[in-house]
This record gives structure tokens, sequence and C-alpha cells, in this order.
């Protein structure tokens, strides 16, 4: 599987999220970072902007993450990998005039630290000016910090005994239905600050933790579940994996249908690729300012039941209060009633267009641009179970596997159905049906939606966390078959 | 290396280890981002630390830190019991390993011009020029180019007293151009869009010639714009190196990774159909023509080293021999679970992830007779597809389908009139069957991709694919409507 991240990782990053870095040092020497203490995460920052700034950087910003993340995996209804790591990245973005380096690190001793700025002047030293460069941004668009809701101390916490607990919970699920469970549990701590040299001075920890398995019949059918939550205590470890045996033994001996435009509903873990997919096409300002944008500002491209914005402070979502140059994260309204309204900024894209950053910045160096992370589409009013009541012919969709994009400004995408997609008639499901593959405008999906659930799921996305509702979409076009 | 590796080796062992590896990773990168011709941006990174892998009670336990301190190793070495202790109380089937020489040695990838030394203004120099010369192609909207260099020192050692020193270099680069007209949106990139790597030093981007080649592929781009639509049907098509690499990456590489098969990555990537019973059948994965092996010795390959992370040396394994399904990319303990010995597959995306079974070198050997031009001349009525645009497969690895970003038609054995928005799709055992010819020597090219994923947490892998070009019949290509 060949990932379509590839440019939106720094180097730095390129070992492994959380970022890492080493500390052979003496022990009075070594600054502890705690994913816990925000506050150890700032100070470091702070002491690596001085430096930066004692020798010669004109401009510098810096982004420290801290954390400790841990993942216990199961296959055949066991635990089969099983790893905790903890990691520190200090990302310095070091500026001369116009000219910008940013080196990354995690030696954090006295001999690190003085290697990071002066590594990063050197470069500057090499590099050509940045003709448009707009300058970091200032503290009146920073965050105080301590976004609401964004750590749990059941998260932090967890122990390798709780994952084991939850995965024991799932497997009791799966056996109880003659299935076997497959998936994953994992917890991550983390402390995020930004200081940089026009005054922002940013920090808070955030915490979430994702259970997800795909159950799979010894009669063919799968199964899928999911559960994201700022708290991993909150998880329905046991609901989790009744959700997925039920689906996956209702999947049971699949029939073949033919490829072709049939109405369907798609549940909430297939409806996030939408979300994850517009984003990463469409709802960026840089794509807008590079023309490979699909959006026009005022343009109609879902039904009314469509509202999707980008909403950091949403607490059904992973909450963050500022991006990772340390700015706010500002409320955008992407789609209203299926009306294009707003993209997301970051401190460079904002400037090009005479504006402030809405608090969407990636770690630096970005030649992506900015990205909504935090995306929250609007429930609508007819209750989930009724989505399929509207099917006269057509198909539920449980979820989508290896999407990517056929025809960026259209944004039409090819993948597969995966682990749960059913022939419903007359508003009943009839059966399962073999996994299809798809090539469908996502635009002209949400042109063609005509029902939205009145409940909402958090889901785990490209990047970031989405919060969805399941969808009845009008028409989707099926255009091959597989043999399962 | 060895106070730190044996302090954690010893504490796992003490609390009750039967097995247990520690690796010791050191990384460097750099990267440039240039845009429409202006430096974007310059980018250092380093990391180092160390992960501890223990066997407890039959079961895996891993940890790692950033921490390389002895205090730090007998932490983490007791967290990776612990967590090993917490696999055990969901465990049906212990895990066992199989039999493998110690391993002891250094390797290091062959360097010409160290890519670290080269001066930074020297490698901005040469990357600006190529974006630039793409840039000022008429009705190009945008270009970005890409150079990255990447250095890993690693140092293994394992509890049967296995110690290896390796270092790896490998370099990357790519010029694209962008042209936009509407809705139309057509990119040419060279020599691929996510960049051409190999491991080696500045040779390679010295080999390259971005510069050289920028205005040609940009001009392309804008032609593009005004290049019919490839219509839907059923045809002959000759796949570019620059295409049937990645083909060959997602439809063998990955079907052919053993833990797929035993469902360790069921919930992420998927399984695969290539299950043991086909092993033994001897099933016909492809045409006679078609023989693939996995070789973690090829010369220039990302996936090219000395010792895989569990201290299993470097091997060439066939996988397809002849069109038959012959091998599995394997590891210590799944091996054994179909009779055979670990290919050697286990790598790791740095200090701290488990190794999971990724593919090495997986490449497609050629076929003497006729070089990929000679193929294009002895087609009649084809499409010549080259360039990965898109690329999709189910979680079995049968349904795929791809895009590329050009097709050329083939008329009386010429390449000519251009395509745009190519796709093409099929089944994969059905579409590697109709291949009916490979390339030869002369178009055998080592090709690759730095960011293969799999895995949770996700992983990166470098992984390299050394393909001559090859041509296929009666495939659907013109997916789809628009």
């Amino acid at each position: 599987m060949v990932s379509r991240a590839n440019r939106l990782v720094s180097p730095a990053n390129a070992a492994g999220a959380p970022g890492g870095g080493s500390a052979v040092v003496a022990a009075e020497m070594a600054r502890k970072v705690s994913a816990s203490e925000p506050e150890s995460a700032l100070a470091l920052a702070d002491e690596v902007l001085g430096r930066a700034l004692r020798i010669g950087a004109t401009e510098a910003e810096v982004l420290v993450m801290a954390g400790d993340a841990a993942l216990t995996r199961f296959a055949n209804s066991e635990i089969h990998q099983n790893v905790v790591e903890r990691a520190l990245t200090v990302n310095l973005r070091y500026v001369v005039g116009k000219r910008i380096a940013v080196v990354s690190t995690g030696k954090v001793d006295t001999d690190g630290l003085r290697s990071l700025v002066n590594r990063a002047a050197a470069i500057t030293r090499s590099c050509e000016e940045l003709d448009d460069w707009a300058g970091l941004p200032g503290p009146a668009k920073a965050a105080a910090g301590a976004a609401a809701n964004a750590w749990s101390d059941g998260t932090a916490e967890a122990t390798p005994e709780l994952r084991a607990e939850g995965v024991r919970a799932v497997i009791a699920a799966a056996d109880a239905k003659g299935v076997t469970a497959y998936g994953s549990f994992s917890t991550e701590a983390e402390a995020v600050a930004v200081a940089n040299s026009a005054g922002i001075r940013s920090a808070e920890r955030r915490t979430s933790s994702q259970l997800l398995t795909v159950h799979m019949s010894p009669d063919g059918g799968t199964g899928y579940a999911e559960g994201v939550s700022m708290d991993a205590t909150e998880i329905d470890a046991a609901a989790i994996g009744a959700e997925a045996a039920a689906k996956a033994r209702a999947g049971d001996r699949a029939v073949s249908i033919e490829a072709g435009e049939y109405p369907v509903v798609l549940e909430e873990y297939a409806v996030v690729d939408i979300t994850d997919m517009l984003g990463y096409l469409g709802f960026s300002a840089l794509a807008v300012q590079e023309g490979r944008s699909f959006v026009e500002l005022g343009r109609r491209i879902g039904s009314d039941l469509v509202t999707i914005v980008d909403d950091g402070e949403d607490p059904n979502g992973l909450p963050m209060s500022f991006d990772y140059e340390g700015v706010a994260k500002q409320r955008v309204p992407l789609v209203e009633a299926g009306v294009c309204r707003e993209v997301v900024y970051d401190s460079q894209t904002a400037a090009r267009d005479g504006r402030a950053s809405t608090g969407h910045g990636l770690p630096a160096p970005n030649p992506w641009g900015p990205f909504p992370l935090n995306a929250v589409m609007s429930a609508g009013s007819t209750p989930r179970e009724e989505l399929i009541r509207g099917l006269d012919r057509g198909l539920l969709v449980t979820r989508f596997h290896y999407t990517n994009v056929v025809h960026p400004k259209l944004a039409i995408i090819t993948g597969m159905t995966r682990d749960g997609t059913f022939l419903v008639e007359r508003g009943e499901i009839v059966g399962p049906v073999r996994n299809l593959r798809f090539t469908q405008s996502y635009l002209d999906a949400l042109a063609g939606v005509s029902a939205v659930s009145s409940s909402r799921k958090t889901i785990k996305g490209f990047l970031g966390a989405a919060v969805v509702p399941a969808l009845r979409i009008d028409a989707w076009t099926f255009t091959g078959v597989t043999e399962f | 290396m060895t106070d730190l590796t044996d302090r954690a080796l010893d504490t796992t062992e003490k609390l009750g280890a039967t097995y247990a590896d520690v690796r010791v990773i050191r990384r460097r990168d750099e990267s440039i981002a240039v845009k429409s011709g202006r430096v974007e941006g310059v980018a250092l990174g380093e990391t180092d630390g160390f992960g501890v892998r223990v066997l407890v009670d039959g079961a895996w336990g891993f940890a790692a830190s950033d921490t390389l301190e002895l205090a730090e190793a007998d932490r983490v070495g007791a967290l990776a019991v612990r967590v090993a202790k917490a696999s055990a109380t969901a465990l049906r089937r212990p895990v066992e390993l199989d039999g493998r020489p110690r391993a002891t040695g250094t390797f290091e990838t062959p360097v010409v011009e160290d890519p670290f030394k080269i001066s930074l203004e020297t490698k901005i120099a040469d990357l600006v020029a190529a974006d630039r010369a793409a840039g000022k192609v008429k009705g190009v909207t945008f270009t970005e180019s890409i150079y990255t260099g990447h250095r890993e020192w690693k140092t293994f050692a394992a509890s049967d007293g296995s110690y290896t020193e390796q270092v790896l270099t490998q370099v990357g680069s790519a010029v694209e151009a962008n042209a936009i007209d509407g809705d139309e949106h057509q990119r040419r990139s060279y020599p691929d869009a996510g960049g051409g790597y190999r491991a080696g030093g500045y040779e390679y981007i010295r080999e390259l010639d971005l510069a050289g080649h920028a205005e040609a592929y940009a001009e392309e781009a804008v032609a593009l714009l005004t290049a019919p639509q490839l219509p839907p049907g059923r045809r002959t098509i000759v796949l570019d190196p620059s295409m049937l690499y990645l083909q060959l990456h997602e439809s063998c590489g990955h079907p052919t990774e053993l833990d797929r098969v035993f469902g360790t990555e069921a919930s992420y990537a998927g399984t695969s159909f290539l299950t043991p019973d086909k092993l033994q059948e001897g099933f016909m994965y492809g045409s006679e023509l078609v023989t693939i092996v996995a070789d973690a010795t090829a010369p220039g390959g990302m996936g090219t080293f000395g010792w895989d992370d569990e201290g299993v040396e470097a091997q060439a394994v066939p996988l397809v021999r002849n069109g038959r399904f012959v091998g599995y990319q394997s590891s210590r303990e799944t091996a054994p679970r179909v009779g055979l010995q670990s290919s050697g597959g286990m790598r790791a995306d740095g200090w701290n992830r488990i190794p999971l079974i990724r593919m090495t070198n997986v490449n497609m050997l050629p076929v003497p007779g006729q070089s990929l031009d000679e193929i294009v001349a002895d087609t009649d009525d084809g499409l010549y597809l080259a360039n990965n645009r898109s690329w999709s497969i189910d979680d079995r690895r049968l349904n795929f389908q791809f895009a590329t970003e050009v097709a050329y038609e083939i008329k009386g054995g010429k390449k000519g009139k251009l395509f745009k928005n190519a796709t093409y799709t099929g089944i994969t055992y059905e579409f590697w069957r109709s291949c009916d010819a490979v390339g030869d020597e002369r178009s055998f090219v080592m090709l690759g991709t730095p960011n293969c994923g799999k895995g949770e947490p996700s992983q990166t892998a470098r992984v390299g694919h050394a393909v001559p070009g090859a041509r296929f019949r009666n495939v659907q290509v013109g997916v789809g409507k628009w």
C-alpha cells in the first residue's frame, strides 16, 4: 500500500509518528518533557527560541511534540503485536530575512540544541529568499492554550493490561458468534507547544484512543466496527466487538451483483472517506490559490442537507485548540446547506489572501498547505435505521478500502467496498453481496444526498478525526466486481 | 553501543524473556522542496533511539525510547516484558521462531558521492534549475520538485549473540509540471510522481539529469489539457517501467507477504488471495514469461541490506517462476508455518516500530529477446501507458485499478496520439496471465518507492522494484464516466 501522505511527512516524522530523537546526556543536563505537562514542552520551546534568536535568527518558531503512544494489535483472535513508545521532537523554523530553514531533532541536551540552531543558521546561508515570505504569525492569533476536553487521564494512564482487557472483550464477542477478530487498540498522550519570535506561546496536552476490529466468519462474511475517543475508558469494546460480529455473520455467503449505478446508504465508516478526500483535494487555501481545488466560494456542491465545518473545539471529535504554528483554531464553515463557504488557512496562505490564518497549519516545512483536521458533518433528521427504508433497490455499504484520486478537480475517486456490503430492496436488506469497485465523483455524491442520519460517529481519518453521520445518496457508480 | 544492547538483553533475560533483540537506530534525513522555481523548504531531520522486542511465554512484547541511557535500557526492557505478559493473556498459538545462523558483521551501501557531503548550495541549484526549466514552458500552472537524502545507522543485537552494524544510504529526486485549465488538471513528472529513488549517493541524482528532461515533460503536461479522453474498451497495453513497478508492487509484492496471508494485516491493509494451498498446487499466477523475485541483494535497490531486522542475511527469493506461484516473503515466525525458512523480509520503520514483513526489492526479471522499444514496434494496435497517477486494489489484492499520467496510442508499431486521464483495471492473475511480451536487459531498470505503507502503528518502508516493461492483452481501459 503506497501512502498518499508522503509529502505531508517532515523528515523527523519520517521515522514514525509522533516523531523521534535521542538524548544521550548526563542526567543533570537532560530536559525532561512530559506528555502530561505541556508547560515542560513550552519551556523547551522557549529555550530553543532564545538560542535561535541569540545566534542571529531574525524570526524563529519552535514546535515541540512529546508523547507516549501504545498499540495492542490482534489477529486470529489473539494478540500478536504489542508496542509502547516514548518520543520527543523539536522542530525549528529559523528565519533570516526571507531565508528559511527547518531543522528537527530529538537531541535535547545542550549539545543537541546548539547543533540544531547552528545547522539551521547554516542552511539559511545557502538557500534563496522566499520573496513573498509574510513573517511568522503573531500573538493576536495565538491560542491561550488548554483546549476544552483535549485530555483524559484515562487515556494517558492506560496500561497494556487495560488494552488487553478491551481486546479480550472484542474477542469474546467474536467467539460468541463463531467468528475471528482482527484489529487494534491504541492510546496516545501528547504535549504540544509552540513558541515563536512574534510572541506566540501556545501549549496543551492531548489524548486520543481508537479501537477497531474486522471480524471474519468461516463462511466468508466480514464485518467492521470502530470506536474513537479522547478517553480510552469510554470505548465500549464489547459493543464494538458485537457490532462487527453481527455484521460478519450477516455477510456470510455473499453473492455477486453486476456493477452499475445504484442508490446507496453509506455508513459513517465510509462517509469519513468523503470528508477526508474533499479536505485533501479542495478545502485548503493553497489548493485554491494554485487552481487545483474544486472550491469556488458560493458554488453549490451538495444538496441542502450537506453541511461540513472544521471545528477543533467540537467535543465529539478529538479537540485541539491551536495548530502547528500555534495559531488558535477557528471554526470554519466549509460547506453550508450544500454551498462552498470558506477554506482553511495557515499563516502563509492567509498572507497571500490578505487575511488571518484560521489555525490550520501543519508542521513546517509544509509545501502541501493547510488541512482541515477536525471535519464535522452536521447530523440530519432521519433515524439511522430508517435510511435504508428509502431505497427501492440499492446497496448498504459499511466502508471503503484503498481509495485514490482518479480526477482531482472533479473529485472522482476509485476504491473498493469492504467488510459488509448488502443489497437492499423495498427498504429491507435482502442479503450480502460481494465487494464492488467504484469510480465516483464525491462532489456528485454530495449533490445526491437525500437523507442524513440523526446520529453521528467519530472516526479517525487520513490525518485527523471526523464526526460524521450516515448518508443516503441517490446514485453511486460501481465499475467493477471482485471474487469475495 | 554494546553497553546499551547488552544491558537491555540482560534485563529482558532476567525478567523471563526466552528471546530478545535490540535495534539501535540513528537516522538522518535531508529534504529540499522547490515550488514554481522557489525554494519552499529545506529541512534536516535527525532521530535516534532503540527498540526492544521480546518473547515471553510465547507472546511478543515491544517497547522503544529515544533516550540512549543504561537506566532507560532497563526501563524499556522491563516494559517490553510487561507488554509481552499482557499479550500472553490473549494468546492461542505461542510464537515459534525458525533457526538461523548467528548474525555477525557489517554492511554499508556503496556510495560514490556522499549525498551528505555534497554542498547544500549544489543540491538546491540542481533542483531549482530543473524546476525552472519545467516552469518556463508556456501553459504550465505550477511546478514542484523534490530532493531527499536518507541515511540510517543500524545496530542489531539479539539474545543468541547476533550483532550486526549497517549503514544504509538512499537518495531520490523528481521534477513535476502541472497544467490546469478549468476542471482539467494534468501532471507530468520525471522520473516519477513520488520521485526516482536508489540506494546510493548523489551520482544517481546526476544520472537522472532532471534539468535535461524537465522541459519535455512540462510540454507534455500542457499538451494533455487538449488531448482526447481515453475511450473505454478492451485494449492491448504496454506498460512502461514507471507504471509496471507499481503494478508489481501492489499485485505481487503485497499478496506474497506471508503475514498478510495469516491475517495479521487483516484489519488494515487486508489479507491475500495467495493462500498456502495455492503454493502447494503451483497456482498459475501469470504467463510463462512472468518471473518475479524478492531480492535484497540487488544493486541500487532501496530494499538492499546486509541483514533484515531479525538478523536474517539478505537473499534472493523466487516468488513467481515462469508464471507459477512458488514462494512467499516471510519472517522467522511465519515461514515455519508453511515449511519454509525466513526469506529475510522483516524490516521496521525506525527504532520505534516493530519489524514487519516488508518487500525488499520485488523485481520482475527481464526475458531475452526484445527490448521495450522492440515490443512497441511489434504491437500493431495498443496503448503505451507511463507514470502512475492513481492506484487502488482490493484487500485481497485481486481487483485493481490504476491511472497513468499519459497514454500514447500505438498503431503499426509506432507511438502516436496522446490520450488524457488513462485508466486500466483487471483481476490480478487474469492480468498477469495476459502478459505476452517482457522486455530484456536493455530496458531493465531499478525503480522503487519510499513510502510503502503497512501496519499499525503506521510504518513506511523503502522498497525497490527492478522491472523491464511488458505487454498485456485484452485489458479493460477507460474506466468511469466524466
